[in-house]
């Protein structure tokens, strides 16, 4: 008997090959989407930073995908996790089609699919490591749902990933109504993107806003919004806190 | 059906291109009790006769429900027609854990229909021996489907299937191009004419029959005896003889052999009624 022999684990994740088999921490990684419920569909907005640690290194990553005929998908966290769901919701969808009935997956039903995937990687210890927004509409119903790396998932009027829960969302839940029109569905996105881009370290003044409606998806072209740095309280930070920054 | 050299298997061809187990397997669907399906744009009714081996028993379960928006009749080898149901609540029920969304029939009804290939192109299978009616609803209405032992299925506005069938056919297609408006009502009542058609003078009673209906808005589920028997009762057709008098059975050679057993299907297999 060799009483040198290395011990087995019994269960392979426990012993030392195990960790190149599960996600540990991000790497390439996008910060907030927001998006929210309008008059004729969602609206969805989110930067195009893709971040290394704290280098802004990647400037032009598109975060919001169209999924199928009804369905939006914008993503915050990890960017290769990001492509591999795409590549998932490609076979899906494409399964979908190859049916040729007349029948459609939803946004509903990618939703929860999604958030089946998502659950079901963490409980193996290898999630992937995103917060997903998916939106859509379909036969007239609007639908905006959000999964978590965890698999945490429900359905909102308005919805966003990361600080934007923290920063964006107190404003829609002041601001937000039934039936807004598309001008001020961009307005009130603008205006939490703005907040994100003021406060969050790893935005970026580069964004896009999506929508889509029963026609189908539109992406905007990337463009930046105006900032003002000319506050009073920033020109003199230190007036009524002396050593504060 | 005459005994010949090319049925042994059902993986070998006959010169004329027949694959014979897969014909003598849709043979057990003709020798089953009755199953009639009939569709509106917005509802299913199923309907079946059942009748018991004796009075001592209970009589064989020949609808299922299968999902809250798909129900099954079948006829034929209730055996293999239990365990295909078995395979369609699986599939639904997985379905809707992952998407939280009803499976449409007609992907359902596709699914099956390969399950059923499959078992005409194996040495070591045999054809499931039960034809099913498959009512359910999808995104683009009310759909009502026959599955046959070949692996072929048809979408039908109305159907009947298993022994003695032909009359209740006769009777659907009279009535049919009036279905699609028909209300919920009249379609049970167009069933259960239908039903009294494959019963051959016999007297409707709801304690030989079941009916089952699904629709916009109303899960599928199977009407009490109570119900039935009322709605027998008010549509006055108790007894009554419609026309059943011609035996214009396709088949006619199987019909006329079960029919000397009287109307109580003596003539059929055992493990089919």
């Amino acid at each position: 008997m060799n009483f040198m022999a290395s011990k087995q684990p019994e269960n392979f994740l426990l012993g030392p090959e195990s960790d190149s088999q599960r996600t540990l921490y991000p790497y390439v990684t996008g910060t907030s989407v927001v998006a929210l419920k309008y008059k004729d569909g969602i609206l969805m907005a989110a930067d195009m930073g893709g971040s290394y640690g704290s280098t802004l290194r990647y400037k032009n990553v598109e975060r919001m995908k169209p999924i199928g005929k009804h369905s939006l998908l914008g993503a915050s966290g990890e960017i290769s996790d990001f492509q591999e769901i795409l590549r998932y919701l490609d076979d899906l969808i494409l399964y979908d089609n190859m049916w040729d009935d007349g029948n459609s997956l939803g946004p509903k039903e990618v939703h929860n699919y999604l958030t089946r995937l998502m659950y079901n990687r963490r409980n193996k210890f290898n999630p992937l490591w995103n917060s997903l927004v998916l939106g859509g509409v379909k036969k007239g119903e609007k639908y905006l749902g959000t999964v978590s790396m965890i698999g945490v998932n429900f359905e909102d009027n308005h919805v966003a990933t990361g600080f934007g829960n923290h920063l964006a969302r107190p404003i829609l839940r002041q601001e937000w109504h039934e039936n807004l029109s598309f001008e001020d569905g961009v307005k009130l996105l603008e205006k939490c993107m703005r907040v994100l881009l003021y406060r969050d370290r790893s935005a970026i003044n580069k964004l896009q806003i999506a929508k889509i409606t029963e026609e189908g998806v539109t992406i905007s072209q990337p463009y930046s919004l105006k900032t003002y740095w000319e506050f009073s309280a920033f020109a003199n930070p230190a007036q009524g806190a002396v050593g504060t920054w | 059906m005459f005994r010949n050299q090319y049925d042994t298997d059902v993986t070998t061809w006959s010169p004329a291109g027949r694959l014979f187990q897969v014909e003598y397997a849709m043979e057990a669907v003709k020798q089953g009790s009755a199953a009639i399906g009939l569709r509106s744009k917005t509802h299913i009714v199923l309907g079946c006769v059942n009748k018991a081996n004796s009075e001592l028993s209970s009589h064989q379960k020949k609808i299922f429900k299968v999902d809250d928006h798909i129900g099954v009749a079948i006829a034929g080898l209730t055996a293999d027609g239990r365990v295909l149901s078995r395979y369609m609540r699986n599939e639904c029920i997985n379905y809707s854990f992952t998407y939280e969304s009803p499976l449409p029939v007609g992907r359902l009804v596709v699914q099956l229909a390969d399950k059923a290939q499959v078992c005409t192109q194996r040495s070591w299978k045999r054809p499931y021996g039960v034809g099913l009616l498959v009512a359910g609803l999808d995104e683009s209405g009310a759909h009502l489907y026959y599955n046959c032992p070949s692996g072929n299925y048809f979408e039908y506005q109305a159907f009947a299937i298993g022994s003695r069938s032909q009359a209740a056919k006769t009777y659907l297609e009279r009535r049919f191009e009036n279905f699609a408006d028909s209300s919920r009502d009249d379609l049970v009542k167009d069933a259960l004419m239908a039903i009294r058609e494959t019963l051959q003078g016999e007297t409707l009673k709801s304690s030989i029959c079941t009916v089952a209906v699904v629709g916009v808005g109303e899960s599928f589920h199977i009407l009490d005896q109570e119900t039935v028997q009322q709605m027998i009762n008010a549509f006055d057709i108790v007894g009554e003889q419609e026309g059943p008098a011609a035996e214009p059975d396709a088949a006619a050679g199987q019909e006329a052999a079960v029919d000397q057993g009287g109307s109580t299907g003596e003539g059929a297999a055992p493990m089919d009624i």
